[in-house]
């Protein structure tokens, strides 16, 4: 498992998040989390199952309302711009479903187009298969162009789900578990894939995982929410170097497996 | 999904509301949905090709159901209407009273229920399917509006197509009765049709094509809204698909019993 360089992106901030709560009936997941996203870097977020690392990914887009607390998302406070604005910055932050979320009744040239004819209007046919293509081409599967969904494995579906949002040319991606379900060695391209979309789009990402071969390959920050709160961040080691009790079970049970 | 502007309201706020503040959320969730799509289905940018795959997916696809449903109408109730007039010798009416028959009632209604049972579960169980494998939530997040792209297109398709497919159903069932007829008076085509036609009114075509468009309205709205709001995985799929049928056809009734009364009022 190799580890991610040490780079130090404390520059400019392209996600501030402050005092986030976030309950689902009687059940308080988030409690006052604060993070911040600096330009280029990839934040990994750990967690266990249920600890709402995904509901802050939700709520950094807009999917989900917070209860209190300030998402700033490129200077925009995602709960109080208008609908249009909401959608104007989705253009700048694209999204990886833990499942992949194709549309399954179109192929896979069409889900790469379906984001693209409405929201680049200004784009010719050509411009269009032209995007289509050197995205699919970057994420190693152009030959699966005109295949359906169901016709591709976990992994392949994984890849077509970024390159969706890739086409866009975001500034920010969010990977909700984006090695969940895959066999080891897909885990390593995926992995390689996300470091791959950092280097040649310049984004920012955040990573929702709780896989730590993933933690350690693919983030430059590394923050583990706990209790409802980020109670741990730096470098993977700063994470993992420590006798807290509810880190180390996370940590060695990773590791044994 | 709780962006103001999508959300039903029936969020995690509300803290397990009791049976009759549920019917009054659940009412101005409907409330919102039904606005939300007057106020954005008729607003650029369009989705004019996913429109006319829909019309073709519910006008065309059904068209064979409809069909048999329409013909075997016309010719059943043609033979069970035959002994009663024959008693008063007034089988020379048969024509006209199917004719009426057919397309002040028949064709409307019987087209709405089928239509909710294909198309209603049909929509509800799609939309469902996508709502929780987040491919509702993927074109959110892609910065498209799917209420635009997957409601207001469904929905319109609906109602354009439903008063197309009234008139359809109205058509083979006169031709079905034309065989029943033919096969047992001898009657011509020619006069079959000139019977069948020369007591339909203007108000009478008028009445079923409102009748087809609120009937195709309603069966769109209630598979749309029941697939988009769906939740709890596959079963809240099959709960959708089922409850977008059972819904629409309860309101068609209800539909056709409050339109028979206002119609009439121009009839007399």
């Amino acid at each position: 498992m190799e580890q991610k360089p040490v780079t130090d992106f404390r520059n400019e901030k392209v996600i501030e998040i402050h005092g986030l709560n976030k309950s689902f009936g009687n059940f308080h997941v988030l409690k006052g989390v604060d993070l911040d996203l600096y330009r280029g870097e990839n934040l990994v977020v750990l967690g266990k199952s249920g600890t709402g690392k995904s509901v802050l990914i939700k709520i950094i887009i807009g999917l989900l309302r917070p209860d209190r607390g300030d998402v700033k998302v490129l200077n925009k406070v995602v709960d109080e711009i208008s609908y249009k604005e909401l959608l104007e910055l989705r253009l700048k932050v694209g999204f990886s479903f833990q499942n992949s979320a194709l549309y399954d009744s179109m192929t896979v040239r069409q889900n790469l187009e379906f984001p693209l004819v409405r929201n680049r209007k200004n784009l010719s046919r050509a411009d269009i298969n032209k995007a289509v293509e050197s995205t699919l081409d970057a994420v190693g599967l152009l030959h699966a162009i005109n295949q359906m969904p169901s016709e591709l494995s976990g992994g392949q579906r994984k890849r077509i789900g970024i390159a969706r949002t890739l086409i866009l040319q975001p500034e920010i991606m969010l990977y909700d578990e984006p090695t969940a379900g895959l066999d080891p060695i897909t885990c390593i391209e995926i992995n390689k894939l996300i470091n791959e979309v950092q280097e040649r789009f310049h984004t920012s990402s955040i990573v929702i995982t709780h896989d730590l071969t993933c933690a350690k390959a693919v983030g430059n920050r590394v923050a583990m929410l706990l209790d409802g709160q980020f109670q741990r961040q730096g470098t993977f080691e700063d994470v993992f170097n420590t006798n807290d009790d509810r880190v180390k079970p996370f940590y060695e049970y990773n590791f044994i497996q | 999904m709780e962006n103001t502007e999508n959300s039903p309201v029936l969020n995690e706020e509300v803290k397990t509301p009791g049976k009759l503040s549920r019917m009054f959320l659940t009412i101005y969730d409907v409330n919102r949905f039904i606005m939300r799509f007057f106020k954005e289905g008729f607003l650029p940018p369009y989705e004019g090709k996913e429109l006319l795959r829909q019309c073709y997916e519910i006008g065309y696809r059904s068209a064979l159901l409809i069909s048999t449903t329409g013909f075997i109408t016309g010719v059943v109730f043609t033979k069970q209407s035959r002994p009663s007039l024959s008693e008063f010798g007034a089988t020379s009416w048969l024509p006209s009273l199917v004719g009426i028959a057919l397309l002040r009632t028949l064709a409307p209604l019987l087209t709405g229920l089928i239509a909710a049972g294909k198309v209603g579960s049909s929509i509800g169980a799609e939309l469902g399917s996508m709502r929780v494998t987040e491919q509702i939530d993927a074109m959110e997040v892609s910065a498209t509006n799917p209420f635009k792209f997957l409601v207001s297109t469904r929905v319109l398709a609906a109602t354009i197509t439903m008063p197309i497919l009234t008139f359809y159903t109205a058509l083979v069932g006169l031709l079905g009765s034309l065989l029943n007829v033919s096969m047992s008076e001898g009657t011509s085509a020619k006069a079959f049709f000139q019977y069948s036609l020369e007591q339909i009114t203007f108000l009478d075509i008028t009445a079923s094509t409102i009748k087809a468009i609120l009937f195709g309205f309603t069966i769109g709205m209630v598979g749309c809204y029941q697939g988009y709001n769906s939740s709890k995985g596959t079963e809240g799929v099959g709960k959708a698909a089922n409850s977008a049928v059972v819904i629409a056809m309860f309101l068609i009734f209800i539909e056709e019993v409050v339109s028979v009364q206002f119609f009439s009022l121009f009839r007399a």
